[in-house]
C-alpha cells in the first residue's frame, strides 16, 4: 500500500471514511435546519435535542419495549416527528409574526430543558446500543476494513438526503413548499393550507433528526449531551453552506465531515476546531456562505 | 388601585428627595448584605449582574443576539487564573489582563461576525465560542476537565487580604458598580442614542450617514470587555476556572437573565441575574435538575412575557397611568 503525503493510504482512507460518517450526520441535520429555516423562518436550536431524543427513544425501545433496531428505524422518526409537530402547533406558531430571535430563543430553551430532563432521568453517562445483527461484521476492501454498519449509515443517510432533495426540487409538493417560502399569502390564496404545511414540514424535518438519532445510536454512545455537541457544529456547517440551498446543505455537510477526517490524519490536535476555522475563512471571503443568497 | 399608583408616581416626580432615600437604602443594603446573606452567593450574583448588563448592551440596545458571550467571561477567567496562579501576578494585574484578553477576543469575534444580521450573528458567535471551548479542553495551561484550581486571591492594592471573604465582597461590589457606571454613561451618551437609532431603524441610521458596523463593533467590544471583567472577578473570588465558564449553556443562561429581567432596560438584567442566580442557588440543594428548570423558564418567558419582569411591570404601569388620565 503506497503512502500519500507521507501517510499510509489505509490510515488516510480510514479517516476519510470516518469523516464521511460524521459528515452524513452533519448533512442530515443541516438539511433539516435549512428546510425549517426556509419555510418557517425559524432557526431550530432544538434540532440537536430532537436527534438526541431519537437516539434515546431507540435505546428505550430496545431496553423497555424489546423493539429491535429495524422497528425503531420506522417508529422513532414518527414519534419524534409527531412530538415536533405538537411543539410547532402549540408554541412556535405563535412566534412567527415577531422577531426571529424569539423563536431561536424558544428552541434554545427547549434544547436546554430536554437535555436537562434526560440527564436527570438517565444520568450523563453514555448508554451503549448494540449494532443490529444483520449489520455486524466487516467488508475487507483490501486497503482497509470497513464495518458493515458504518457503510450502512453512509448509504442510508445519502439516500435519505437525495430523496428529500428530489422531493423538494422535482415534485409538485416540493414546488408548493418552495412557493410557500417565497410568498405564503399567494399560496394560501390558491387554496393550499399553509399553516398545516408548516406544521408537517417542521414535524418531517424533526423526524429526520430523529432518524439520524436512530442511525447514530449504535455508533456513538447514547447520551444527553450528544445533541448539543452536534448542533453547534451543524450551525457552523450551516453558516458555511449558507441557508439558501438544500443541495448546498447536503454537500457542505459531507465535505466538512471529510475535511474533519483529513485533519485528524495530518494535524490531529486541530480536528475539533477545523470546521470553525473553515467557517471563519468563509465568512471573511464569502460572507453569504458557499451556497447562500444574501438576504 | 390606579389612583394610588398615579398618586405615588406624581409624588416621586414632585419630590426628588424620595429617589435619594431609595438610593441610600439600596447602598446601605448592599454594604450590609454580607452580614445577612452568604457572601459567595452575593459575589456570584454581582458578577452575573455585570455579565448580564454587559450582554444587554449588545442584545437590548444594539439588537445583536450573541450566543457566545461565555467565551469572554470564561476566556477572561482562564487568563486571570493563569496570571494569578502560574505567573504570580497581583490581583489587579491579573484581573486587568483577563479583561484585556476579553476585549481583544471581542474585537476578533466582532470583526468576523458583525456584518451578518440577526440569526446568522447568533450562530457565528455561538460557533466561535464553541471553538474557544474546544481549545480550552485541549490546551495544556487550562487544565482540561480539571480546570485551574486553587487560584490565589492575593491582596487588594497590596494592603487588604482578599482571603477575607467580606473584603473580597466589597472589592467585587466596587468593581461591579464601576462597570455598571461605565454602561450607564455609555447608554446616556450620544453613542448610546446612536445605538438606539440603529436598533430601531437600521436602514435609516445608514441613510443618516452613520457607520453602523463601526458602532456595533464598539458596543460589542465594550460588552465583551465588561463580560471579561465579570469573569475575572468571579474566578478570583471562587478560585476556580473551569469549562463551565466557557460552555454554551452559560451563554444561554446569561441571555435568559437579560430576557427575563427585561432586554433594553438598565434595571432588567440586574433583576434577571439576581433572580436566576438565586434560583439556581436554591435549586442546587433541592435535587431538581437545574437545566430543565432554566429551560422551561426560558420557554415560558419567550411565550408569555417577552418584555421581562421589569419591562412588563413598567409597561403595565404606563397603561394604568394613561387610563388614569382619561
Amino acid at each position: 500500500m503506497p503512502d500519500i503525503f507521507g501517510v499510509p493510504a489505509a490510515v488516510l482512507l480510514g479517516q476519510v471514511l470516518l469523516g464521511l460518517i460524521n459528515g452524513s450526520f452533519y448533512a442530515m441535520l443541516s438539511l433539516g435546519l435549512a428546510i425549517i429555516f426556509g419555510m418557517l423562518n425559524v432557526i431550530n436550536f432544538a434540532h440537536g435535542a430532537f436527534y438526541m431524543l431519537g437516539a434515546f427513544v431507540t435505546w428505550l425501545c430496545l431496553t423497555q419495549l424489546g423493539l429491535n433496531y429495524w422497528a425503531a428505524l420506522v417508529v422513532v422518526p414518527i414519534v419524534v416527528g409527531v412530538f415536533g409537530a405538537v411543539v410547532e402547533r402549540l408554541f412556535l406558531r405563535r412566534l412567527y409574526r415577531i422577531d426571529h430571535l424569539y423563536s431561536l430563543l424558544f428552541t434554545f430553551g427547549l434544547a436546554l430543558a430536554m437535555e436537562g430532563l434526560f440527564r436527570y432521568l438517565f444520568g450523563a453517562a453514555g448508554k451503549p446500543y448494540p449494532v443490529p445483527e444483520t449489520l455486524t461484521g466487516v467488508f475487507r476492501l483490501g486497503f482497509m476494513v470497513l464495518p458493515v454498519y458504518r457503510a450502512w449509515v453512509i448509504l442510508a443517510s445519502v439516500l435519505v438526503c437525495l430523496l428529500v432533495w428530489l422531493v423538494m426540487e422535482k415534485t409538485r409538493l416540493g414546488a408548493w413548499l418552495r412557493a410557500a417560502t417565497e410568498n405564503p399569502s399567494l399560496v394560501t390564496a390558491f387554496g393550499i393550507n399553509v399553516p398545516l404545511m408548516l406544521t408537517l414540514t417542521y414535524g418531517f424535518c424533526v423526524g429526520l433528526a430523529g432518524f439520524a438519532g436512530v442511525l447514530a445510536a449504535p455508533i456513538y454512545q447514547v447520551s444527553p449531551a450528544m445533541g448539543s455537541s452536534l448542533i453547534v457544529i451543524v450551525f457552523a456547517v450551516v453558516v458555511i453552506g449558507g441557508l439558501g440551498s438544500i443541495g448546498g446543505a447536503i454537500l457542505t455537510g459531507l465535505s466538512l465531515g471529510v475535511i474533519e477526517g483529513l485533519t485528524k490524519v495530518f494535524y490531529p490536535s486541530a480536528s475539533a476546531i477545523v470546521i470553525f476555522v473553515v467557517m471563519v475563512l468563509v465568512l471573511i471571503l464569502r460572507p453569504a456562505g458557499l451556497f447562500g443568497r444574501e438576504n | 388601585m390606579s389612583m394610588l399608583i398615579k398618586g405615588l408616581a406624581g409624588f416621586t416626580v414632585k419630590h426628588k428627595w424620595i429617589w435619594w432615600i431609595g438610593a441610600f437604602v439600596l447602598a446601605a443594603t448592599l454594604l450590609l448584605a454580607p452580614a445577612m446573606v452568604y457572601p459567595l452567593l452575593l459575589i456570584n450574583i454581582l458578577c452575573f449582574v455585570l455579565f448580564a448588563s454587559a450582554l444587554n448592551l449588545v442584545l437590548g440596545y444594539a439588537g445583536l443576539l450573541s450566543l457566545g458571550h461565555a467565551a469572554f467571561f470564561g476566556g477572561a477567567a482562564y487568563v486571570t487564573a493563569h496570571a494569578a496562579k502560574t505567573w504570580g501576578l497581583p490581583f489587579e494585574a491579573s484581573v486587568l489582563l483577563g479583561t484585556l484578553f476579553a476585549a481583544g477576543l471581542g474585537l476578533v469575534f466582532g470583526l468576523i461576525g458583525i456584518r451578518r444580521y440577526g440569526i446568522y450573528f447568533a450562530m457565528i458567535t455561538l460557533a466561535l465560542a464553541q471553538m474557544l471551548y474546544f481549545m480550552a479542553v485541549q490546551m495544556p495551561f487550562t487544565g482540561g476537565e480539571d480546570g485551574i484550581q486553587s487560584v490565589p486571591r492575593g491582596m487588594f492594592l497590596g494592603l487588604v487580604d482578599l482571603g477575607d471573604i467580606n473584603a473580597m465582597y466589597y472589592v467585587v461590589l466596587g468593581a461591579v458598580v464601576f462597570g455598571l457606571m461605565v454602561l450607564w454613561r455609555t447608554l446616556h451618551s450620544p453613542f448610546g442614542h446612536i445605538l438606539a437609532a440603529i436598533r430601531e431603524n437600521e436602514p435609516r441610521a445608514v441613510s443618516l450617514g452613520l457607520d453602523v458596523a463601526y458602532y456595533k463593533l464598539i458596543a460589542f467590544v465594550l460588552s465583551a470587555t465588561l463580560s471579561g471583567l465579570a469573569g475575572s472577578l468571579k474566578v478570583i473570588a471562587f478560585q476556580l476556572a473551569s469549562l463551565n465558564n466557557v460552555s454554551w449553556h452559560l451563554s444561554g443562561e446569561v441571555v435568559l437573565m437579560t430576557l427575563i429581567g427585561g432586554m433594553g432596560t438598565f434595571a432588567g438584567p440586574i433583576i434577571g441575574a439576581t433572580f436566576v442566580v438565586t434560583l439556581e442557588h436554591m435549586l442546587a440543594t433541592s435535587g431538581l435538575p437545574i437545566a430543565l428548570v432554566i429551560g422551561v423558564i426560558f420557554m415560558a418567558c419567550v411565550m408569555l412575557f417577552r418584555r421581562g419582569f421589569y419591562g412588563e411591570s413598567v409597561a403595565r404601569l404606563k397603561v394604568m397611568l394613561e387610563r388614569g388620565h382619561d
